[in-house]
């Protein structure tokens, strides 16, 4: 009986657990990135205690990869050493972590991992339990495999409508921020359902619940169907979990049926308009990737928009895949053609200019159109740069008129 | 006594330690870049003792650590909000930065002011008055008492977070 994070708990702890419940729980995986692998790592030294498991750790290098400067260099080289004097394996400089969780199959339905990330709730979106945890805590799993939660309550978010072109789970998932705030969800999990998530792709299942973290929230989830099956490959056999009789907090409706495609504008990630309110606002930068939207469909917008047509001379736009495997196959099927034809930058697979330390760092004054996460100021360099959040769709659409845009009137 | 630092809603972790500076983890290089643009002038003029005192959401976005273990290192010795992100809070606990929910102190207080905590019952004084904040957990208590969670679960084990729980 309970939520869907409740019943996955339950599940791997044994008994029934209830929102408010204190448990210490059992990690399947947990990650951390070059960043915060350091101070994980350090903080795991500090317990005098040998790795609990090599094959449950995964360290991957996407923040700033290949190195910039010399101190990302020596703090690669910290985590290489970390890896090879433990015998960690899963070492990882392929792409953001998230997606690599989810490609590697670190992340399953049923399963519980902790990242080193904020943005770890993304695998909620096939069904498993995941947050985001700081590097203390990380270097405490490392040592004993374990970790202590408190059950979350549950927002439940009940999606309808249809989805029309070129609209997508980013549009879906920043309506829902503008409407409860970046602070709405705070400390709960955020349950994705409706019809309309039953017919999203995998992909953007896991972009509901990377943006479920924007919200506040410890974990975002949707629900396994034969759709998650398929993305990843096969289930394991696990029990798959169901929300049954289910207490939620509050259920908030929403309805996609004429929604505009969705901005949101600085200097929040929670300050959300359609994007006629901001169409025309001239822009500097416009970065397509990230965990948020740096998938194949991301790509495949992109690339299907610019087709044709040409970045605007007044402003630049950097493209990163978000992993080897999305870069390669964009790759074969003549994507990135089409995006560096058109007058794009792509760079390697990784965080690229998402926290401006590389790729695409902007100067005061300039105007970014982003399709990450996250628009504090000083994100992506200048605390003085403005940064707007939006769809591929929206962006590619900004990067041909050198403004805001609106897609769904291609000129 | 310490000074009251008055910060606003929505103190993100970009601010606290922007993605540029926190490429190291020496505390004392994360405390020169401590609030370095939503406060320049902080890092060098705040002295052990000081309290940092927020609106709603302090430390909302990324996970980074290197944002509680910099307030900490600049000897700083509890942070006052409305309300904590959730990952912020916790990473503060763990590694002993006190955190005290109060919203009546938060909105009352005056950057500057004259200020004092007692962390254990999170009590606020300032200005010649006093606010009850929300008291820690028992488990975060437990973790206070310890040193940190390092110590903590070094020490005892998970069993003594399970005994608290
Ligand atoms: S892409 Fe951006 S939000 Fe995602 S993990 Fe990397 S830095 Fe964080």
């Amino acid at each position: 009986m309970g939520t869907l994070v409740e019943e996955i708990i339950g599940n791997r702890v044994g008994r029934r657990v209830a929102a408010g419940d204190t448990v210490v729980a059992p990690v399947d995986c947990a990650f951390a990135h070059d960043v915060t692998a350091p101070l994980a790592i350090e903080a795991f030294e500090r317990m005098e205690m040998p790795l609990h498991d090599p094959q449950r750790v995964v360290l991957v290098f996407d923040h700033v990869m290949p190195a910039a400067t010399v101190a990302a260099a020596e703090l690669h080289q910290r985590i290489r050493r970390f890896a090879a004097d433990h015998a960690v394996r899963n070492l990882f400089a392929e792409g953001i972590c998230h997606i690599v969780m989810v490609e590697r199959g670190y992340a399953r339905p049923g399963g519980i991992v902790v990242g080193a990330d904020s943005h770890s709730t993304t695998y909620g979106g096939l069904g498993c339990f995941s947050t985001g945890m700081g590097s203390t805590d990380v270097g405490v799993i490392l040592a004993t495999g374990r970790t202590w939660f408190r059950v979350p309550e549950t927002l439940r978010v009940e999606v309808s409508g249809e989805l029309a072109q070129p609209l997508t789970a980013k549009d879906v998932a920043l309506h829902v921020l503008g409407r409860i705030g970046g602070d709405g969800a705070d400390y709960m999990a955020v349950e994705w359902g409706g019809e309309t998530v039953e017919r999203m792709t995998l992909d953007q299942r896991l972009t509901l619940a990377n943006l479920s973290a924007d919200m506040g929230a410890k974990a975002g989830l949707c629900e396994v169907d034969a759709t998650t099956v398929r993305g990843i490959g096969g289930d394991d056999g696990v029990p798959i979990a169901r929300p049954r009789s289910p207490r939620y907090v509050d259920t908030v409706h929403v309805d996609v049926t004429g929604l505009q495609p969705q901005v949101a504008v600085p200097p929040a990630a929670d300050n959300v308009h359609g994007v006629t309110d901001v169409a025309g606002t001239p822009i500097d930068e416009v970065y397509v990737g990230s965990c948020t939207n740096g998938r194949l469909e991301d790509i495949e917008v992109t690339a299907a928009y610019l087709s044709g047509r040409t970045v605007h001379p007044d402003t630049r736009m950097v493209v990163v895949p978000a992993s080897r495997r999305i870069y390669t196959e964009a790759l074969r099927r003549g994507w990135i053609e089409t995006i560096i034809e058109a007058g794009a930058l792509v760079m390697n697979p990784g965080c690229g200019p998402c926290l401006g330390r590389q790729h695409g760092v902007v100067a005061a004054g300039e105007r970014v159109m982003s399709t990450s996460n996250r628009n504090y100021p000083g994100r992506m360099g200048s605390p003085d740069a403005e940064i707007y959040l939006a769809s591929p769709a929206v962006a590619a659409a900004t990067a041909v008129a050198g403004r805001i845009a609106d897609p769904r009137r291609a000129h | 006594m310490g000074r009251a630092w008055v910060l606003g809603d929505g103190v993100s972790t970009d601010a606290i330690m922007p993605g540029r500076f926190n490429l190291t983890t020496d505390p004392a290089a994360l405390a020169r870049a401590c609030l370095c643009e939503a406060r320049p002038e902080f890092a060098g003029a705040v002295r052990a003792g000081d309290v940092i005192v927020a609106g709603r959401n302090f430390g909302c976005g990324s996970s980074r650590e290197h944002a509680p273990v910099s307030i900490r290192a600049t000897g700083v010795i509890a942070v006052v909000a409305i309300s904590f992100a959730r990952i912020f809070a916790r990473n503060a606990v763990n590694i002993g930065l006190p955190v005290i929910r109060c919203a009546d102190a938060a909105a009352a207080i005056a950057d500057g002011d004259e200020i004092a905590v007692d962390v254990r019952s999170g009590t606020v004084i300032a200005g010649g008055r006093r606010w009850s904040g929300e008291p820690p957990s028992a488990l975060a208590v437990r973790i206070a008492e310890a040193g940190g969670l390092v110590e903590l679960v070094r020490s005892s084990g998970w069993a003594a977070l399970e005994s608290t729980t």
